[in-house]
């Protein structure tokens, strides 16, 4: 019997690998996200361009912006001469924040009246508007500070701030743990329902049930190969991760790979699911995306799912890549020990049961 | 087999794909139920606007000064504070991932206000495994703190600026004070929802017409059926028509339904021209269409062209067009590359058309490089469709 499966599994390995295109397909897109990703997916304002109407002649405002255009958001300042100009800097996106000094600005700032600068910001792009102005108010604060300290006073907005686990919030210790996710997700959901897809479709599945081979063993023969490949990806993500993104692989190793294990077998419940209910290929193919879409967005990578309405965030229980990204995370950069990682690991467990049921089911219910 | 073709036949094609359309319940769910899903997902689960970020306090000073601190961090309308009894209990539940940041209040703190030095009196940690949101529980903390300072100087009897000096020292004229008056242009209050809904419509049609199309053809070489299409009087033009139009009917009323979907039940205001959105949505699905057409004509499997859309066309609209993630802020390499995703261009004329409504300049660009990357998908998948038949 383990003959039988193994052949079974050879068979699917030789599909996958039997052409180059098809080769080049399992490690291509890999290498590419791996480059693209961590320097794209990223929510840190750099490079903007600071638009200024500056109606005050004054010594302060100037040395503001020469604070403000020193800052590592803003490269480009683009200095502005009408309200209308201003206008259209902002319309057109060349400018992500204006800011404007009134004429009185430098006056007030050294009479110790109160003054205000007006900021337009673009709410085309509302939360990177909202960390441009961070950044302009951190400046802005620090200028406050330097004035006061000049006047022999103390500064109280100098509060001690740590970052744990990424010093300085770097989006790659985010983005990497994320993409060994996601990549085992993407790969296993495809391989996994589009092999039994394809077997519909050429009419060998049918072969397949009329040989000695039970239903456990096919699906045994269909997981195995998901497995493989799966890991293989996620292995060249985590040592790129380690090895070229430079991040510190802080936790346990087996912990990882033990919990990848199971997270790919409750995506290939899914899978198997999925296209045991399809009957060609492109069928199979929209019913993962129409999964996949949804549990990647809705898996904390793209936006925190503390954020999400309460009933979302249950419903969101059953997306198995939400606590998997927990898992990777912790063991890579927070170093969770096995009582963390239980909280999320067991969840995964009834996910996987609950899919290989049901996928184990509609198998047995096309043979009779 | 010539270019022109007969009008009857291009029909006849057209229906026959129609048929298929319509006939496969999947095309039908990935054309009108997926994208109101999305849109509901994009529209509630994707936020980055943070309700009450979860964080820790720890009292370590008993103080009048201290309790009134804290009240002030109970008080913000951002912040969803927890006391706890130690330190160690709050590190324990950052790990766990419980808040995503604490403050602690040190046993000196209300000594330390009143001494002039350069010593901080507080001290904010956050959980840098999510670093937006480290990032905005530092900026929060941080108002409420200076909140707090400004109103103690205030109820101190000290006016912030001139009279008795509400910062400790022995300067001589009073402290500058400058605030920052920000105004959100098109979107006043800021809500990330407003953007993102544009955008993630871009998402949307990029499945639709990308992914959609990416099987077609590559399913009629699988099953023989292009062997029998090219050996009848069809011409070039017909066919690659015939793929086109049914798909990009169904991609614009999708697009309308997406569109209302986010304006009728999401309540995001669309301030653009109906006409402008229609020409740029058609643009945007010609380019979608025969990138689509295109790796289907090149791969002639199914399974590889999957794949290949999966990654040429979904994951460019969602990563590289700027609909979640700034392009500016990408390294130069990764930003040219930009320029070269129809998405990209789609998701500005988008969120220009749903928040700024008409700016010429910025739609008349999106539609000139929209209508490049249409011209070009399109003549390519016509050029590879003449060598396959050799």
């Amino acid at each position: 019997m383990p003959h039988r499966i193994a052949t079974l599994i050879i068979k699917e390995l030789q599909t996958l690998l039997r052409d180059r295109q098809g080769r080049m397909l399992l490690i291509v897109p890999v290498l590419l996200q791996l480059a693209v990703f961590p320097f794209a997916a990223t929510l840190e304002v750099k490079n903007n361009t600071l638009a200024v109407l500056n109606e005050d002649a004054g010594a302060e405002s100037f040395e503001l912006i020469q604070r403000l255009s020193q800052a590592r958001a803003f490269t480009r300042l683009v200095t502005l001469r009408s309200q209308a100009e201003l206008r259209r800097v902002i319309d057109e996106q060349e400018a992500l924040l204006a800011l404007r000094f009134a004429a009185d600005f430098s006056r007030n700032v050294t009479a110790g009246r109160p003054a205000a600068i007006q900021a337009v910001l673009d709410g085309r792009r509302s939360n990177s508007a909202q960390i441009a102005l961070g950044y302009a108010q951190q400046t802005l604060q620090g200028y406050l500070d330097d004035r006061r300290a000049a006047q022999g006073r103390v500064s109280t907005s100098k509060i001690l701030v740590r970052h744990w686990f990424n010093p300085n919030l770097d989006y790659v210790r985010h983005i990497i743990p994320c993409l060994v996710a996601i990549i085992t997700t993407v790969s296993t959901l495809i391989v996994s329902s589009l092999s039994v897809a394809r077997e519909k479709e050429q009419g060998t599945f049918d072969q397949l049930l009329v040989s000695p081979l039970t239903p456990g063993m096919i699906m045994v023969g269909k997981t195995v190969p998901a497995l493989l490949v799966a890991m293989f990806q996620a292995t060249i993500i985590l040592s790129a991760g380690v090895f070229v993104y430079g991040i510190p692989f802080q936790g346990s190793l087996l912990l990882l790979y033990g919990s990848m294990a199971f997270y790919i077998l409750a995506l290939v419940g899914f899978g198997l699911f999925i296209s045991s209910i399809c009957s060609t290929q492109q069928q199979a193919f929209l019913g993962v995306f129409s999964f996949m879409m949804p549990a990647v967005l809705l898996s904390g990578f793209p936006s925190p799912v503390e954020n999400m309405p309460a009933w979302l965030q249950c419903l969101d229980w059953f997306n198995p890549l939400r606590h998997f990204i927990v898992i990777v995370k912790g063991v890579f950069i927070k170093d969770i020990g096995p009582s963390i990682l239980w909280q999320s690991l067991w969840p995964l467990l009834v996910i996987a049961l609950l899919t290989l049921t049901a996928a184990d089911w509609m198998f047995r219910r096309r043979l009779e | 087999m010539s270019i022109g073709g007969s009008a009857r036949r291009l029909r006849a094609l057209c229906k026959k794909e129609t048929l298929q359309i319509l006939r496969d319940p999947s095309s039908n769910i990935i054309a009108f139920v997926l994208p109101v899903v999305m849109l509901l997902i994009f529209g509630y689960g994707i936020s980055l606007d943070t309700p009450g970020l979860r964080v820790g306090l720890v009292l370590e000073d008993s103080s009048p000064e201290a309790r009134l601190f804290a009240a002030s961090l109970f008080g913000s309308p951002y912040l969803r504070v927890q006391t706890a009894r130690s330190r160690a209990e709050l590190a324990q539940a950052l790990v766990r991932g419980r808040v995503r940041g604490f403050v602690i209040v040190p046993p000196d703190f209300s000594q330390k206000l009143k001494e002039p030095s350069e010593a901080v009196p507080l001290l904010i940690v956050t959980d840098g495994a999510e670093p937006n949101t480290a990032n905005f529980v530092e900026n929060y903390i941080r108002m409420a703190w200076e909140g707090w300072l400004e109103e103690r100087a205030a109820q101190r009897g000290a006016p912030l600026n001139g009279g008795a000096d509400p910062w400790p020292g022995n300067g001589a004229a009073p402290a500058p004070t400058v605030t920052l008056e920000p105004r959100f242009w098109f979107n006043p209050s800021a809500e990330s929802r407003n953007y993102l809904i544009p955008g993630s419509i871009t998402v949307i049609m990029t499945v639709i017409g990308a992914l959609l199309t990416s099987l077609v053809v590559a399913r009629e070489w699988e099953r023989g059926t292009m062997e029998a299409l090219l050996a009848s009087p069809v011409t070039r033009a017909e066919l690659l028509l015939s793929k086109l139009l049914p798909y990009y009917a169904l991609g614009i009323v999708s697009l309308f339904i997406c569109v209302g979907v986010s304006v009728l039940g999401l309540g995001v205001p669309f301030r653009g021209s109906t006409l402008v959105l229609w020409l740029v949505g058609s643009l945007f699905l010609g380019s979608a269409l025969g990138l689509g057409l295109l790796l289907s004509t090149v791969t002639r499997n199914q399974f590889n062209a999957a794949q290949a859309a999966l990654n040429a066309a979904f994951l460019p609209a969602v990563i590289l067009s700027g609909f979640i993630y700034e392009i500016r802020s990408m390294p130069p390499l990764i930003r040219a590359v930009t320029y070269l995703v129809p998405a990209r261009y789609f998701v500005t004329a988008m969120q220009t058309l749903f928040q700024a409504g008409q700016v010429w300049v910025v739609l008349l660009k999106s539609m000139l490089f929209l209508a490049t990357a249409s011209a070009f998908f399109i003549g390519m998948t016509a050029l590879k469709t003449r060598k396959r038949l050799e």
